[in-house]
């Protein structure tokens, strides 16, 4: 089961391995996607850290860590398709895995009807 | 995730004749000049490319149109002669011109559209601009010259079916007509300036019309199969594609015609006579070279370097990135960059600094794309 942040990021955890993109709100508002910068393999992640970057058409907006942990695999196909993020941003346009530190601390992210609740607060 | 800047502002926003349209085709409106505007509709890049290949609709009823008329003959070509660094007494009955409205340090108030229209003028200047420009007239006027801030429409088509969609609709024929002139003539069944220019390195046609027949005129256009609406997005990207100066960026009060890259705006008679506000600095740029110049960039990569990235050669700053982005049709990064003229030769490699990492750019020929419009004695 996802979650997701009030920065519009998704995690879906299996075991300790999270798998994190952005929601399809966000690809929404970023517009086409050119290119997405992925952090390298092994890195270690806070909270918050900022570890990827999306170039759309429009700007260039950087992707927060929703959980801590360490980088297991990051989604190559984004490198010759970023407008994966823009088709299917909730599922093939994901970005990276992440061995996560605390598998709990997911519970503290919002579930689909609490973000969808957010979304109207932002419209 | 960082929200991309088009978040709404607490500030009370104008909207132009159109804007049911645009939110009832399901445009993304955000705030600009002001009004509440278009940033896409399909998709910037499905727009850009529409533009491109068949005919993109653009509402750009945010500018401001003025209109000049004199009591004294020549008052008013004379007046923008002292505004302006261009040839104005030499403007033909119909005639456009690009050109700036200069300030005394001999950066630029604005850039603008005048067109002459039997005995009097028709200036087009940016929506964000138009105080500026207004404080500027009042505080440079000439009891010969009135000045009207009209309240009309303005529609763009832009695109190679442009011609072809927009006359049936003209009373005037516009096949006739050659790039940056334009007609009082009858169109959409009502009185109507057309002219044929725009912004985006296509052919094309701008139609100021009054604010009452802009969704008749619309929903004729954008009913045409070969027609697509484009928002603010794809007109940044096309005006980039296209070398063209965006106000804000790529001039402003403290940049120059000459620094950037639009010193054919002033033609040989005032480079030797001046005669205009802020003379000193542009005939000295002339004579001497600019202390910068605006150069086109491009990137191997797809990192692209936006509007305030740092530009280094050996380590070094020599400018700044003054627009830039990823162009649709170039299909890769293109910017400006407002350089040291040392650093200005095409095929100069510049770094350009992007979230503090070095991104090499190299400076290129403009525009990043052939210009597409219609010039005398071409079909």
């Amino acid at each position: 089961m996802k979650r997701f942040t009030k920065d519009h990021e998704w995690v879906e955890l299996d075991g300790d391995i999270a798998t994190v993109g952005i929601t399809d709100h966000a690809q929404e508002a970023l517009g086409d996607i050119t290119f997405v910068e992925l952090p390298d393999v092994g890195r270690t992640l806070a909270p918050g850290d900022a570890f990827a970057v999306v170039e759309s058409v429009k700007a260039a907006s950087d992707v927060y860590a929703p959980l801590a942990g360490e980088v297991t695999e990051i989604n190559g196909a984004l490198d010759d398709k970023p407008e994966l993020v823009n088709e299917a941003a909730e599922g093939a346009g994901w970005f990276i895995k992440l061995k996560v530190a605390d598998a709990a601390a997911v519970e503290a992210l919002m579930e689909q009807a609490a973000y969808d609740d957010f979304l109207k607060t932002i419209e | 995730m960082s929200d991309p800047a088009d978040c709404a502002t607490g500030a009370e926003l104008r909207r132009t004749p159109l804007y049911e349209r645009h939110k009832a085709a399901g445009a993304r409106l955000v705030p600009f000049a002001g009004y509440e505007m278009p940033l896409q509709y399909a998709g910037i890049i499905a727009e850009h490319t529409a533009t491109r290949e068949s005919a993109g609709l653009f509402d750009v009823s945010h500018m401001g149109q003025i209109r000049l008329t004199e009591t004294r003959p020549g008052a008013a070509a004379a007046w923008l002669e002292r505004l302006t660094p261009s040839d104005i007494a030499g403007l033909a009955d119909g005639g456009a011109r690009y050109t700036v409205l200069t300030n005394a340090a001999g950066g630029v108030v604005d850039d603008l559209i005048i067109t002459r229209l039997g005995d009097h003028f028709r200036l087009v200047v940016n929506g964000a601009r138009r105080a500026a420009v207004r404080a500027h007239f009042e505080a440079n006027a000439d009891p010969d010259v009135a000045v009207d801030y009209l309240d009309r429409a303005l529609i763009a088509l832009q695109g190679p079916a442009a011609e072809a969609v927009l006359a049936p609709h003209v009373a005037a024929d516009i096949a006739a007509m050659d790039f940056m002139t334009a007609v009082l003539t009858e169109a959409f069944g009502v009185d109507a300036m057309v002219s044929r220019c725009g912004y985006t390195g296509e052919d094309g046609f701008e139609v100021s019309l009054p604010e009452d027949a802009a969704g008749a005129a619309w929903d004729a256009l954008v009913g045409d199969g070969r027609v697509s609406p484009v928002g603010l997005g794809a007109r940044d990207t096309l005006r980039l594609e296209a070398g063209l100066c965006l106000y804000g960026q790529d001039l402003s009060e403290e940049i120059s015609p000459v620094e950037a890259g639009i010193g054919w705006v002033v033609p040989k008679r005032r480079r030797t006579e001046g005669g205009f506000i802020g003379d000193a600095r542009i005939m000295q740029e002339f004579a001497e070279g600019p202390a910068r110049k605006r150069v086109g960039l491009t990137a191997a990569g797809r990192v692209p370097a936006r509007a305030g990235a740092e530009l280094q050669v050996d380590g070094a700053t020599t400018g700044i990135v003054t627009s830039g982005g990823v162009g649709p049709t170039v299909g890769g990064p293109i910017a400006f960059g407002l350089v040291d003229p040392a650093h200005a030769t095409i095929g100069q490699e510049i770094a350009a600094v992007v979230r503090g990492k070095p991104v090499v750019v190299t400076v290129a020929k403009l525009p990043f794309l052939p210009s597409r419009t219609k010039r005398k004695g071409s079909s």
